[in-house]
């Protein structure tokens, strides 16, 4: 299993870069990791990572309408927040797998 | 005679040349061929590329206000349906299929066609309306939903897919 190392933490990974266990995740690793990809993490940012983790965690399937609906962001601030793919993006900094999501 | 050394070239190392754009054409107007589109353009933001949208003849439905949420498969003359072509042509079988397959559609969260679109405009897509049809079908710009960014001709959709990387796919 590959591992990665950002500032101050060393993590399990898959080929993509999404941590392998979800429970490695802290929300100074998600600086770390957003750092890296040019996102400074803000409050509305870190409710995301939340919303996402929870769910994940609740075994919900995740899609952008979903995040949409969650009363945290609209979809467009969403894909603002987290450029070039806002669901994978925010779901690697969240530290949850790729969302196998069509939608 | 001089032997002549010929230096091999060296093997190109494969680019991968992603996609970086994609241009989606939906000339049709039913139901699942404007899904397909609307999956292709919203799936394309989600993975990070632009997305343009060009909507033409019965593909204008999917951008016309009052149409594009009672949009209809087709029952008869469609093999894929399980529903003999004879019944299919009852009056009511191409709403009543078309309102199961919607029910089934929401199940998976997939959104009526509105709400997809404004999901598509809120992650930067664009929608375009063919100027052609549009004539042809004698349809004003208020009959277009408001998220619309222009009614165009062939030749400013061809500029839509400018730059490298773009893929052009028809419905």
């Amino acid at each position: 299993m590959a591992t990665l190392t950002y500032d101050l933490h060393t993590v399990d990974v898959n080929d993509e870069g999404y941590l392998t266990d979800p429970h490695q995740w802290s929300l100074e690793l998600a600086h770390e990791m957003a750092r890296e990809m040019g996102i400074e993490l803000t409050d509305t940012h870190i409710a995301v990572l939340n919303f996402l983790r929870e769910r994940y965690l609740a075994e919900q399937p995740l899609t952008i309408r979903r995040i949409g609906k969650s009363g945290i962001v609209t979809i467009k601030e969403f894909y603002g927040l987290f450029p070039g793919g806002p669901l994978k993006v925010s779901s690697k900094i969240a530290g949850i797998p790729k969302p196998a999501s069509c939608v | 005679m001089e032997a002549t050394t010929l230096t091999q070239p060296t093997p190109a190392v494969a680019e991968k040349h992603l996609v970086k754009k994609v241009l989606i054409i939906c000339a049709r107007g039913t139901l699942e061929d404007v899904y397909a589109a609307l999956v292709m353009a919203n799936g394309a933001l989600m993975e990070g590329m632009e997305a343009k949208m060009f909507f033409t003849f019965f593909g204008l439905d999917a951008i016309r206000k009052e149409k594009q949420d009672h949009l209809h498969t087709a029952t008869v003359g469609n093999p894929a349906i399980p529903i003999p072509t004879m019944v299919g042509g009852l009056p009511g079988m191409e709403a009543l299929a078309s309102a199961m397959m919607r029910k089934e559609m929401d199940k998976l969260d997939i959104p009526p066609v509105s709400e997809f679109m404004e999901m598509i405009v809120a992650g930067g897509g664009e929608i375009y309306a063919c100027k052609l049809a549009a004539d042809m079908f004698k349809l004003e710009r208020e009959d277009l939903i408001d998220d619309l960014v222009d009614i165009i001709t062939v030749g400013d959709m061809y500029a839509l897919a400018e730059g490298d990387g773009t893929q052009i796919i028809f419905i």
